[in-house]
Parts: structure tokens; C-alpha cells; sequence
């Protein structure tokens, strides 16, 4: 019974002493973190996928309550609608950003890249990189191992089986850059969303001089230049053998795309040209 | 007999070129000088388009300490000076020197006698070694002089000399030792002047008695240089492998050879370094094996760098038809060639070709956990571990399981039941936790 009593008593008074001392040390200890964090991570999507640039959306959230303007500070994921939410939990100006779209720059699929080796290590474009420049005579150009859709976490990207390239799903794609980090030969580009989800832009990064690039592969760019006077906006420019669309002054004209002669150019989810015509009759006549 | 204690592992050794005594392959039409031939800084062009060169003329200057100069293998005009692909078929800046004639620099001593002194003081050969553009002729091609010029505070005790190849299909350095036995030697004793050594060791493995032998009766004229067969085993002809093998001393992780007193050089290099003091003709030659099962005759080719490797094959008689694959260097460490049409480099010590049957990797399956690649891995390390961390892009984790030991020598991959790319993985690691420590350093 004595026992049981001293028992009681003094882990009574360890539980007491010990819960003043917890008390006096989260007191003295006490992290102050803004309240502020709490709320913006709120309002964040929460999908830790890192497009940001931060790690993580709580990371994010401390940087937004930290930056002075949210210029620099953008959720791919949330787009201008999240960030008007964090905008106004924080009572700063939100800077509208136009939403991005990745787009895979290269088209060089079997039919138009001879292959001119055989690759047989592991099944990623980063060790294949580090070992050899690419099957193909092209050392720009896609390897076809899939890292970028390994990479993908909204499942965005898929390989094409025919062509061997991968391709993005536009109405999945957040934009958060995990692929372009992912490819060892900087193919993906982010770039801006336009209207219908209309895209035009050069499906190469090929540096080589027209003459080489051309033996190697038939879709490539070879800085021929028409596309620079075809461009009445002075948007198309030609550097180091490779041509170049800027975003800002594009107006999605397509007489680029008309006049490249390899077909390097792009024009994705446009209306058909000329064909036009065909196709209302045919459809008029259905109606009929 | 000798050999160093950890791992390794017994490919067979398909040696059938050791027989074909070297033989001096006809100048190329044209040649093609990458400007990066050697590990460090690539050398900087010193020639224009047009200009007129003569065989062993510099045309690109060394860069930096750890760089070496390049001298021009043949006469004739600068073609053009433009990226060119490599062995890896990525465009690296080459020139290209249309060949005319065989006009040597006269400064160069054509003779085939044999001088066995020299009148240069240490300093003086490692100036002309730097000179010379030699640089490790084993592979690695890592600038000689920097490896000469030992650094303040430490001192080198003894020499080793590679003659190992232990790389199955090589035969270069056999033949060289055979061959050009007697200049080797006298290389071997100028690097003992450069060191200020008195100690030099030529290790040789006990699978070329010919050389061991051929050697060791040349050797009774050169006091402090002594020969030691050394057991068969891959990879020996690794640096500290070798050091162990021969001193018993073991390199810790991190440092450098030299950190326990021992330089290590290749046979060929000692032929290069006779050449580049006695003969002042700079590296602008190479001994290269061609060779592989079905070959219709192997060769050792004396060749001059920048020679295409198609003109070496079509000295043979063409690729063979069941020919899958095609390496540069050796089965064990060589990387397969994307492209024919690359050129000799200063590090080329073969190309061998493999039949289609037994050129593609087995399909890798799971890892078994049967810890054969740790037990082969002559570093000590754990493959599995490190190459399950390499998928997992832990890199930190990796430098912490030191995967910069890793010499990428390929026992592991070799011995894996499993077939998995433990090597691949491995090297990928080794190159992002490079980045990360560079970038770290600025």
C-alpha cells in the first residue's frame, strides 16, 4: 500500500515539475512565425510539386509573406486565379502573368532522323546524354528515353509510340517546369498560352550549320532565313544557326510557317489552311 | 606473386593481337585535331585557316597548367578550323589539316639510334615533357608534367610503371614493351631524373612472359629499375591498384598517389617522354590495337593522331559483317563508338570490334542481393547501394558512400548476375556530385 502511495505521489510530482519546465522552455523557446504563412499556404494547391522554384508550397508561402512585391512570385499550378488569392490574403498587388504551356521542341521522329546507332544502358536521357550524343546524327535532337515523362507528376506527358517523342497534354499541363528540368538536352520549353490553345514555334534546337543538320535530319532548322523576311512584326530572328520566335511580338500570323522550307515550324490547333473551303462546302452540304 | 587484395575480377583475356608486331599505318589524306585531346582546359588554337604546317609544328597552345599542346601530326594546310564530332559524337572544336608531303620540323631527330643520357636537369625535362603536349598514354590522358612536378612538402619515393593492360583485347603496350623495350627504359630513367627518384618499378601481369622477360634482361644495364610480374587480375592497371599491388601501400580515399610517396606512368608514356627529351619530336604518334574475334587480321598500328578510325579499319579489311558494336579503348572500360568517322586522339590505345551475338547488354533484372558487385569492386564500395541511390538522385548520400572512389573500372557490371547497369548509375552520380562539389568550391 506504501508503495503504491510514494508511487503516486512522486510521479505526480515529476509530471508537475516537468510540466512547468515544458511550459518555461516553449515561453523562452518560442518560435514567432507570421501568421501570415499559415493563410497563404491556405490558399495554395498544396502539391509540393516545387514550379515555383521553392521548396514546396509552405516555402513559397514564407517567400510571398517575405517579398516585398509579388512580382517574382508565381504558382504555376494556382495561376493568376491562385495568385490573386494569395494577393489578397497579403494585401500586396498581384502581377498577372500569362499562363505557360510546356511545348517539346524537336520533331525528329524515325521517319525523319536516320538512326545511326543503337543505345543499350539504362533507360534514361541522363545517362544516355553523359555517354554519347544521341542515336541519330543529330546531337540537338530528342533521345526518346522518356525522363520528362518520368518527370511529370500531373501526368501531362506521354511518349508517342510512332514518333518516338514525347508530347504534352495541354489541358494537363500545369507549367510547373519539372520536365524542362528534367531533359539533359533542354528540348522543353515553357512558353505562353495562347488563345484556343494555339501554338506556333520552332521545333528545333538544333546549333548545327544548315548543311550538317540537314544530313541528319529532315525537320530541322537550317537557319535559311526565310522565316525572318516572311515576319512582317520583325518577331523571327536567327542566331548561332537557329531561328527564334519571341513570344512578345508574335501575333500568330503563321507565314513563317508557311514559307520554312524543312517544316521546322510549328502551327498547332489552327484552323486548316485553304483546305478551308473543302470542308464548308462538304459540311454544307451535310447540312443540307 | 603480387597483386593488390580487394575485388577484382577474370575477364578472359582474347589477347590475339599480341602476337602482330607494330606496323606504321600510311599517312591519312586528312586529319582531324580535336583541340580537347587531354583531361583539363583544351588548348587554344595558334594556327589560321590556310596556314602551312609541318609535321610536330604547335598548333594549339596549352591553356592552363592542366592542359597540354598540340603539335601537328603531318604537313600539309589547314583545312578548316570547326567543331568536329568526337568519340562521344558530340561537336568539340577540331582542326582539320589537309596532308601534304611529310615535311618534319627540323628540330625533330629522325635517327633510330638510341641515346641512353640526357644533359637536361629535372626542371629542364619537365618543361620539355610540358612542351611535348605528353599526356597519360594509358587513356586517361591526363597532362604528364602536371603528374612530374611533384608538389611542396611532398616527395616522391618510387616510380611505377604501367605495363599492366590488363584491359582484355589491348596489346599496345605489349607490343611497345617488346618492341621499343630499350627506348621505354631509357624514358623510364629520364622520369626517375625529372622525379629524383632512384627507385623504378615496371609492373607487367604474368599473362606477358615474352615481356616480362624481354624486360628483365634489359633491365640488368638500368640500375634502381626492376621488373615485377604481377598476377592476372582486372583492373590492375588501375592507378592505386597498381600502387598496392607493387608498394603494398593503400592511396586513401581523396588523395593522391603521391600522397604516399609513389608516380605512376604508363609504358607508353616513358616512350613518349624518351621521344619528347631525347628525340624532341613532340606526341604526335600512337600505338593502337585493332582487333576483335572476327577480324580478318589484328594489327598493332603505329598511327599518327587525328587519323579517321575508318582508315585503321579498312587496313584490316573492312568491319567484319557480324560486327554489332564497335569500342574504343577496351571492352572493360572503352565506350562504344556512335559514329566511325572520329578521329585517333592522344588517348586512343585501341578499337576493338564486337561481333552482333555478343554485343548487346543482357535485359536487367532485379537486384538479388547477392553482394557480388561489392565483393568485385576493387575500391571497396557497395555498387547496389550506390546505384540504388543513383536512381533515387540522392546525391548527397552518394558522396557520402564515396562514389568519387569509384574508377569507373566496370567489375561490378561485369559481375552482376542481374545484369543491371550498376555502372551507368554509378557514373551519373559520380558526374552530379562533381557538379555539386565544384559548385560548392567556387
Amino acid at each position: 500500500m506504501n508503495t503504491v502511495v510514494i508511487t503516486i505521489i512522486s510521479l505526480s510530482v515529476i509530471g508537475v515539475v516537468s510540466g512547468f519546465i515544458l511550459y518555461f522552455v516553449s515561453q523562452r523557446f518560442r518560435v514567432i512565425e507570421d501568421p501570415r504563412i499559415d493563410e497563404v499556404e491556405a490558399v495554395l494547391p498544396g502539391a509540393n510539386c516545387g514550379g515555383c522554384g521553392y521548396p514546396g508550397c509552405r516555402g513559397f508561402a514564407e517567400n510571398c509573406v517575405k517579398a516585398e512585391t509579388l512580382e517574382y512570385m508565381f504558382c504555376p499550378v494556382g495561376g493568376n486565379e491562385g495568385m490573386m488569392k494569395v494577393a489578397e490574403a497579403l494585401g500586396k498587388a498581384a502581377v498577372v502573368q500569362d499562363p505557360t504551356v510546356a511545348v517539346v521542341r524537336c520533331s525528329g521522329s524515325p521517319d525523319h532522323r536516320t538512326r545511326t546507332a543503337r543505345y543499350d544502358s539504362a533507360e534514361t536521357c541522363e545517362i544516355a546524354n553523359s555517354l554519347y550524343s544521341g542515336d541519330t546524327g543529330c546531337s540537338f535532337g530528342c533521345l526518346g528515353l522518356g525522363d520528362c515523362v518520368k518527370a511529370c507528376a500531373y501526368d501531362a506527358m506521354r511518349m508517342n509510340q510512332e514518333t518516338n517523342l514525347p508530347e504534352v497534354i495541354d489541358e494537363k499541363c500545369i507549367s510547373c517546369g519539372a520536365c524542362v528540368k528534367a531533359c539533359p538536352k533542354k528540348i522543353i520549353e515553357l512558353q505562353k498560352k495562347n488563345k484556343k490553345d494555339r501554338k506556333i514555334y520552332i521545333s528545333c534546337v538544333s546549333h548545327d550549320k544548315g548543311a550538317v543538320a540537314k544530313k541528319a535530319c529532315s525537320v530541322v532548322c537550317i537557319a535559311c532565313g526565310a522565316c525572318v523576311k516572311a515576319c512582317q512584326f520583325d518577331a523571327v530572328t536567327v542566331e548561332n544557326f537557329l531561328a527564334h520566335i519571341d513570344p512578345a511580338k508574335c501575333t500568330l500570323c503563321r507565314k513563317c510557317a508557311a514559307v520554312c522550307p524543312t517544316g521546322s515550324i510549328l502551327e498547332i490547333n489552327f484552323p486548316p489552311r485553304k483546305v478551308k473551303e473543302v470542308e464548308t462546302t462538304e459540311s454544307d452540304i451535310s447540312a443540307n | 606473386m603480387k597483386t593488390f587484395p580487394k575485388g577484382g575480377v577474370h575477364p578472359s583475356d582474347h589477347k590475339q593481337a599480341s602476337g602482330s608486331s607494330i606496323e606504321v599505318l600510311p599517312l591519312p589524306k586528312s586529319v582531324c585535331i580535336h583541340l580537347s585531346q587531354h583531361l583539363g582546359a583544351p588548348a587554344e588554337v595558334i594556327v589560321a585557316r590556310g596556314d602551312m604546317v609541318r609535321v610536330g609544328q604547335l598548333i594549339a597552345k596549352s591553356a592552363g597548367f592542366v592542359s597540354a599542346n598540340i603539335h601537328s601530326p603531318v604537313s600539309g594546310i589547314v583545312q578548316k578550323i570547326e567543331p568536329a564530332p568526337d568519340v562521344t559524337g558530340f561537336k568539340k572544336p577540331a582542326i582539320f589539316i589537309d596532308v601534304q608531303g611529310d615535311d618534319w620540323m627540323d628540330s625533330i631527330d629522325r635517327s633510330a639510334d638510341i641515346v641512353k643520357t640526357t644533359e637536361l636537369s629535372p626542371e629542364e625535362i619537365i618543361v620539355r615533357i610540358n612542351e611535348m603536349g605528353i599526356v597519360g598514354m594509358g587513356g586517361a590522358t591526363f597532362p604528364s608534367h602536371v603528374k612530374i612536378s611533384v608538389p611542396k612538402g611532398k616527395k616522391a619515393e618510387i616510380l611505377i610503371i604501367n605495363g599492366v593492360e590488363c584491359e582484355p583485347f589491348l596489346t599496345s603496350d605489349h607490343r611497345l614493351m617488346l618492341e621499343r623495350g630499350e627506348q621505354m627504359l631509357v624514358g623510364v630513367k629520364i622520369l626517375m631524373k625529372a622525379l629524383q627518384v632512384d627507385k623504378a618499378v615496371i609492373g607487367i601481369e604474368k599473362n606477358k612472359p615474352d615481356a616480362i622477360g624481354h624486360l628483365t634482361g634489359l633491365c640488368s644495364a638500368y640500375p634502381g629499375i626492376r621488373v615485377e610480374p604481377l598476377k592476372v587480375k582486372y583492373p590492375q592497371g588501375g592507378e592505386k591498384q597498381l600502387i598496392k599491388a607493387i608498394t603494398g601501400r593503400e592511396v586513401p580515399s581523396g588523395k593522391l598517389p603521391i600522397d604516399v610517396g609513389a608516380v605512376v606512368h604508363n609504358v607508353g608514356t616513358a616512350f613518349a617522354v624518351y621521344e619528347a627529351v631525347i628525340k624532341n619530336k613532340p606526341l604526335i604518334e600512337r600505338i593502337v590495337t585493332l582487333t576483335g574475334k572476327s577480324v580478318k587480321r589484328t594489327a598493332n598500328f603505329q598511327v599518327r593522331i587525328g587519323t579517321p578510325i575508318t582508315d585503321l579499319i579498312e587496313a584490316v579489311g573492312g568491319i567484319p559483317e557480324d560486327t554489332g558494336k564497335v569500342i574504343n579503348g577496351g571492352p572493360m572500360m572503352g565506350r562504344a563508338l556512335p559514329l566511325l568517322n572520329v578521329p585517333v586522339t592522344k588517348g586512343t590505345s585501341g578499337i576493338v570490334l564486337i561481333p552482333e551475338n555478343e554485343a548487346n547488354r543482357r535485359e536487367p533484372m532485379n537486384c538479388i542481393r547477392c553482394g557480388r558487385c561489392s565483393a568485385a569492386c576493387p575500391m571497396g564500395l557497395e555498387p547496389y547501394y550506390l546505384m540504388s541511390l543513383g536512381e533515387a538522385k540522392r546525391w548527397d548520400d552518394m558522396e557520402q558512400a564515396h562514389v568519387m572512389d569509384c574508377m569507373e573500372c566496370g567489375s561490378c557490371s561485369y559481375t552482376c548476375p542481374s545484369g543491371r547497369p550498376l555502372l551507368d548509375f554509378i557514373r551519373l552520380g559520380k558526374n552530379s556530385v562533381n557538379r555539386i562539389i565544384r559548385s560548392r568550391n567556387k
